[in-house]
């Protein structure tokens, strides 16, 4: 069982619109125009696709169909998880290739995060936060940064985590992201610049806090065997898994609220792929905010609950340092594309095509989703 | 006070109303599993420890210990400038459950986990009574 999808799919093709805080595009023009990217991006035409999974919240697998003249998709499938959507699609993809279902499945996610409501007013509408909209919204907790900051002041009083570990997370997904053309921010950002922003909600300060973001990102995933006959170098999914918290429907109602679904989901994903975490050469993490970079490296396994804040000092997630994260820029940086961007990140790293970014020789890396009440997904991708 | 009050208000359930009712009361309401006594929050059909369906609404004490807290300073909702900053607490109840709700005329240098608070039941309109908390006496 756990080796099933071991190496069965690859990712074949990625496409991206710019990124910007403003746009004159709807959401379904952008969803198509990354979709048609990514096709392409893999030789396909959009009749090779017979699979869809578009993001939940944004234009249904129906519309992409109608407009792009698909004539037989044979696979239809949502993964509603907030950020840990894209990569669980990635695992519902390669369960659905490996039945013998479809072939190419188009993972599709574009959005107005900018131009239209932000995500305080978003969040009350979605089925996943029933509990919250009835319990928490009312006494004035609205948005993932008040729900979330509890977390991180827990795992700061527990085990001494600091708002300067906070700040080296944001510096470097910032340099990261002056590296990549598409990134939404463009200027420097210091360690004093985060120590000095506006408080949010403490303990998160302005640049603790993600994006909000306008454009779209695509991913094709195909079957590996037929993907070694498309245009791009295969990168071909080693391990992929999911897991939920206790209480997934509540932050407060868990034992431990300072540890999320993705330290079940990461042992699965490590035994699935055969690699231990040494092999690790590049890693896109999901950065919603930068404490969620530090706690998500504690469930990964890469050093014990409480020990994330000090693992990340002295430059770890740099380009050169150990465990170079983020190399897009993150959400925190590049832009909110709720992690199929950090997929596509991965992608170009491990097809040695990331520009100015690129991690010399990378291998292996691996890719989470950070989701709603904390949902976890994981990916481990290997250049084929 | 209802006619201008433009925060979001709880759409209570049926499976939640129990709970609502006793808070306009004055009375902090939880579930606990009429079969095997186990308390539940927030208000759901079922026990997750022995899938009883029966429930009995027991009367909680309204005192609890902080687990952890917030301040925040930005006003998601338009509703709530002129408010801010405002300390939100996830209190462990003394019953075993949590909630998350606000912590009122407290200083965010006194608040520490395992800090004692008391629920205080605020009025938002005439149907809908929150419950809140204050540093215990």
């Amino acid at each position: 069982m756990a080796h099933s999808l071991k190496g069965i799919t690859a990712v074949t093709g990625i496409g991206e619109t710019a990124y910007s805080r403003g746009t004159h595009k709807s959401a379904l023009a952008l969803v198509l125009e990354a979709s048609l990217h990514a096709i392409a991006d893999a030789g396909l035409s959009p009749q090779d696709i017979d699979g869809i999974i578009p993001y939940a919240l944004g234009p249904v697998a129906e519309e992409i169909m109608a407009n792009l003249g698909m004539e037989d998709i044979r696979f239809s499938a949502q993964t509603p998880m907030g950020g840990a959507s894209a990569v669980a699609a990635l695992q519902a993809a390669a369960a659905a290739i490996h039945a013998g279902v479809c072939n190419h499945v188009l993972l599709a996610l574009g959005r107005r995060g900018y131009s239209d409501s932000r995500i305080a007013t978003r969040l009350a509408a979605m089925p996943q936060f029933r509990l919250i909209g009835e319990h928490e919204n009312p006494i004035g907790a609205l948005a993932p940064a008040q729900l979330y900051a509890p977390m991180a002041r827990r795992h700061m009083e527990l085990y001494g985590t600091t708002s300067e570990q906070f700040a080296e997370v944001a510096v470097t997904m910032r340099e990261h992201a002056l590296l990549n053309d598409n990134a939404i921010m463009k200027k420097l950002l210091s360690f004093e610049d985060h120590q000095n922003s506006r408080m949010i909600s403490d303990p998160f300060r302005l640049f603790d806090c993600c994006l909000e973001s306008d454009g779209a990102t695509a991913v094709i995933v195909s079957s590996a065997e037929r993907a070694n006959d498309l245009r791009q170098h295969p990168i071909r999914i080693l391990g992929v898994a999911e897991g939920h918290p206790q209480s997934p429907s509540t932050i407060t109602q868990r034992d431990d609220i300072t540890t999320l679904g993705l330290a079940k989901a990461a042992p699965r994903a490590f035994r699935m792929a055969g690699v231990s975490h040494d092999d690790i050469g590049v890693a896109q993490i999901y950065d919603c905010f930068t404490w969620t970079v530090i706690c998500q490296i504690e469930d990964l396994g890469f050093c014990k609950k409480g020990e994330g804040g000090s693992f990340i000092e002295n430059g770890r997630l740099k380009l050169d340092g150990d465990l170079p994260t983020n190399t897009h820029g993150g959400l925190l940086s590049q832009s909110h594309m709720a992690g199929m961007n950090h997929i596509v990140e991965l992608v170009r790293q491990l097809r040695h095509d990331a520009g100015h970014a690129q991690v010399k020789g990378a291998q292996v890396g691996l890719v989470t989703g950070f989701g709603d009440l904390g949902d976890g997904t994981i990916a481990i991708m290997q250049r084929a | 006070m209802s006619d201008n009050y433009s925060k979001p208000l709880p759409e209570p359930s049926i499976d939640s109303q129990p709970y609502w009712d006793g808070l306009k009361d004055g009375r902090l309401l939880l579930q606990t599993c009429s079969n095997c006594k186990k308390t539940r929050h927030y208000p759901r059909p079922v026990c997750d420890r022995c899938y009883s369906m029966e429930v009995d609404w027991i009367e909680a004490s309204g005192r609890g210990v902080v687990h952890s807290w917030t301040e925040t300073h930005h006003p998601f909702h338009v509703s709530f400038r002129g408010e801010t900053p405002y300390i939100l607490v996830t209190v462990d109840l003394a019953e075993g459950v949590r909630l998350q709700s606000q912590l009122l005329n407290a200083d965010l240098a006194d608040v520490r986990i395992g800090l004692g608070v008391e629920v205080v039941f605020v009025d938002a309109t005439d149907e809908v009574t929150l419950p809140m908390f204050r540093v215990a006496e």
